[in-house]
């Protein structure tokens, strides 16, 4: 077991424990914080898998801005456990349950013997995920994409601002 | 590394958002697990990317990392929108409760 499969297990554990913990915390802050715990996680996977740009991208959009955003608004509205509305239909708490379980189930059973099993993929090495080749990709093939994208974002802010507007 | 470790990673993310979203009642909690199930795919998409490695093409599997990109730059945008419609409904019901939402009216 060398030092890359030990991080992998080590990052995996801390991300599905952590977004185990965001389903199951009674208190919406800690859930923020264990989703930050589990993008931190996958930003460690990125690295792993040498993508250092789209894991430093995943840091300072998710973990930093967006995360931020959840918890500016989580402690605006000033909700804790107190205020955290139970789940008072038990039978939907077991079923939503047993049917995600399920889910995982079939579709670790389908996918188990598909055309894809064991081929491996490149650990910490390759040039794909670096900023060089990526930043000549998205200014070249998909600069049109990425345009779009700013009128998006353009459209998002002025949604945000019309939609949470007082009315007056 | 296997492919399959990762695959079966990212689904056990994806379903526990999943899990989140059927059995939560609060709506900023239900809109995290949504979250957390694009950053599955995300996850997926980059371990696809790294799986075709050709000697003679270094930069074959950059479209998937350049998807993620776009996922990301998608999902910011969502964010901002939706936590502007929670905050308006907070204001109006005084609950993030998604039961009291089933009306979509008063």
């Amino acid at each position: 077991m060398n030092i890359t499969q030990v991080l992998f297990w080590f990052l995996s554990v801390l991300a599905v424990g952590s977004a185990i913990m965001v389903v199951a915390s009674k208190n919406p802050v800690h859930s923020i914080l264990f989703l930050i715990i589990t993008f931190f996680a996958i930003s460690g996977h990125y690295i792993l898998l040498n993508a250092q740009f789209l894991a430093i991208v995943n840091i300072i959009v998710y973990a930093g801005a967006i995360m931020v955003l959840f918890l500016f608004v989580v402690m605006l509205m000033n909700l804790n456990a107190e205020s955290e509305p139970p789940q008072r239909n038990k039978y939907l708490l077991y079923g939503g349950t047993i049917a995600g379980a399920s889910l995982l189930l079939v579709l670790v059973a389908a996918l188990k013997q598909t055309g894809v099993t064991g081929q491996m993929i490149q650990t910490n090495g390759g040039s794909v995920g670096l900023i060089e080749n990526l930043g000549k990709l998205l200014f070249t093939d998909y600069v049109f994409p990425f345009e779009i994208s700013s009128v998006l974002f353009l459209s998002a802010m002025i949604g945000a601002v019309v939609v949470s507007k007082r009315e007056g | 590394m296997p492919i399959n470790y990762y695959i079966f990673l990212a689904l056990a993310l994806f379903c526990i958002g999943i899990i989140g979203v059927l059995t939560r009642r609060n709506a900023i909690i239900i809109f995290m697990c949504i979250e957390l199930m694009l950053n599955a795919a995300n996850l997926l998409l980059v371990a696809f990317s790294k799986m075709h490695v050709d000697v003679n093409q270094p930069t074959a599997g950059s479209d998937a990392q350049i998807f993620v990109f776009f996922i990301m730059v998608v999902a910011a945008a969502e964010v901002s929108v939706g936590l502007a419609i929670i905050v308006m409904l907070y204001r109006n019901i005084h609950s993030v409760d998604v039961n009291f939402l089933n009306r979509l009216k008063n």
